[in-house]
């Protein structure tokens, strides 16, 4: 492997998760420092952590290395299929994974949320984002996802689990058969669209083109983000597979400035819903941020990949995996 | 000026200005969440929850959890910050405050415009934010 064809931020990724793992074997020749050093308090919580039992012979180590591993990888896919990482997160990792739902979906919005942060400044620079687009929008999916995340963490988890694999398997049906369009025909721009001033210009690249755009059914398509908040904060999935049809299908903003402002609308509506579940105590550190430092790097190599991988085959198999992901959360939320 | 501007396709002055805070404050936070989380697994700092009780509490709900390890709800956690665990919600917190940080300069730049509906929905978002982030709604009821 010549590594002179690397990227500088793939590399830089390369290293960083060596230096994780570094750290985490070091910790693990440490003995568990833990146990030397723990206070009267941690002994205390000790005491009752294993009055609940569990598998105790198991290393506190073992599940975030996977973890870390398994984001990783699961960050590479998702840039190859055009999907976010927390829509394969949270049907994968609370299905094959020992945490409770209620820390999957936390760990699930810290993903997208830090993913669509990362992406963001990019975004909008190059006005694929836009503020004017996403500023309406992301008032209502933020207000709304508040209250998707009380309902879910309201729920009983075998029907937020029945919910959610009924919505993931909803996403992979969508992802099949919705053809996006690349530059819409907007006639003329509703009265709406016209009153927020819902339009703009950017530079293709590839075409090095002018592209105006601007939107149209601009009221029903304000309203379904009132759906789409609540799901995205009921199941700490992200958003981006409804947020992007919503804007290029219904509002007509071009594919590029609907994936753009739906990446970037994430770090708004995810940030509403992911202070609820910090809140709640719904953030476990030690899970939390292996999925995160993991996701992230797999979104660097995945990017450098892009040019190489055959992103049919990759979306046919992220299709097949969250059809799985979807039935096993399905027969958890039926108790089979 | 700025109709021109957007039609030229270049970003409006407000959008680069919020997209460059958003670039230092996501990869400040990220670096700050990395540190910690070395402090935390190397043991540098003693965990509020031991290391090794932390896989018997996540297979259990939130309520389990934070009732068996005696864990704070809302901003409870600031008391424990000098403890390896609780040392991670800094970089946490800063990741999920950088989007209310970079609101705050758009207000003054959109009433500067004239542009009084989104210097609203601005304040307005901000406003929805806070709300989450204070736990006033529904804190502390698991």
């Amino acid at each position: 492997m010549k590594m002179h064809h690397v990227s500088l931020p793939a590399k830089i990724a390369l290293f960083v998760m060596s230096g994780v793992l570094l750290c985490a074997v070091a910790a693990l020749a440490s003995g568990g420092a833990d146990a030397g050093t723990a206070s009267a308090a941690a002994a205390e919580v000790a005491k009752a952590g294993a009055q609940l039992g569990g598998d105790a012979a198991t290393p506190w180590w073992l599940w975030p290395l996977v973890l870390l591993f398994f984001c990783f990888v699961l960050g590479i896919i998702a840039v190859l299929a055009g999907v976010g990482g927390g829509v394969l997160y949270v049907p994968l990792v609370s299905g094959f994974f020992p945490f409770h739902l209620d820390f999957v979906r936390g760990a699930g919005l810290m993903v997208a949320l830090a993913g669509a942060l990362a992406a963001g400044p990019g975004l909008l620079k190059r006005n694929f984002a836009s503020l004017r687009l996403a500023l309406p929008v992301a008032l209502i999916a933020s207000s709304c996802a508040i209250v998707g995340a009380f309902l879910g963490m309201a729920l009983p988890t075998n029907v937020v689990q029945l919910c959610l694999g009924g919505t993931i398997m909803f996403i992979a049906v969508l992802l099949l058969v919705s053809k996006n369009t690349a530059h819409p025909h907007v006639e003329k721009q509703d009265a709406v669209g016209i009153a927020l001033g819902m339009n703009g210009a950017y530079i293709d690249p590839s075409t090095s083109e002018l592209v105006e755009w601007k939107t149209h059914r601009t009221l029903p398509g304000l309203l379904l983000f009132i759906i789409i908040g609540v799901m995205a904060g009921m199941f700490g999935l992200g958003a981006g597979w409804a947020n992007v049809p919503v804007l290029n299908l219904l509002m007509g903003a071009p594919l590029k400035v609907a994936v753009g402002t739906s990446k970037f609308l994430l770090s708004i509506t995810d940030t509403s819903a992911a202070w609820v579940y910090l809140n709640k105590g719904c953030v476990i550190p030690l899970m939390a941020i292996p999925s995160i430092i993991g996701l992230m790097l797999g979104s660097f190599v995945g990017v450098r990949l892009l040019a190489k991988a055959k992103p049919t085959f990759i979306r046919y198999m992220v299709i097949g995996v969250l059809l799985l992901a979807g039935g096993k959360a399905l027969m958890k939320g039926l108790g089979i | 000026m700025s109709e021109m501007k957007r039609q030229s396709g270049r970003a409006a002055q407000e959008q680069v200005h919020y997209a460059n805070m958003l670039f230092y404050g996501c990869w400040g936070g990220l670096a700050v969440m990395v540190l910690t989380y070395l402090v935390y697994i190397t043991g540098i700092l003693t965990p509020h929850v031991p290391l090794n009780q932390v896989p018997l509490l996540w297979t259990k709900p939130a309520h389990t959890y934070l009732e068996t390890a005696n864990i704070p709800v809302g901003w409870g956690w600031l008391a424990l910050v000098g403890q390896g665990d609780f040392l991670n919600f800094v970089g946490i917190v800063l990741l999920a405050g950088m989007t209310i940080i970079c609101y705050i300069p758009l207000i003054p730049a959109y009433l500067k415009r004239g542009e009084k509906t989104f210097a609203i929905i601005a304040l307005a978002e901000i406003l929805v934010l806070l709300v989450a982030a204070s736990g006033v709604v529904g804190g502390g009821g698991h």
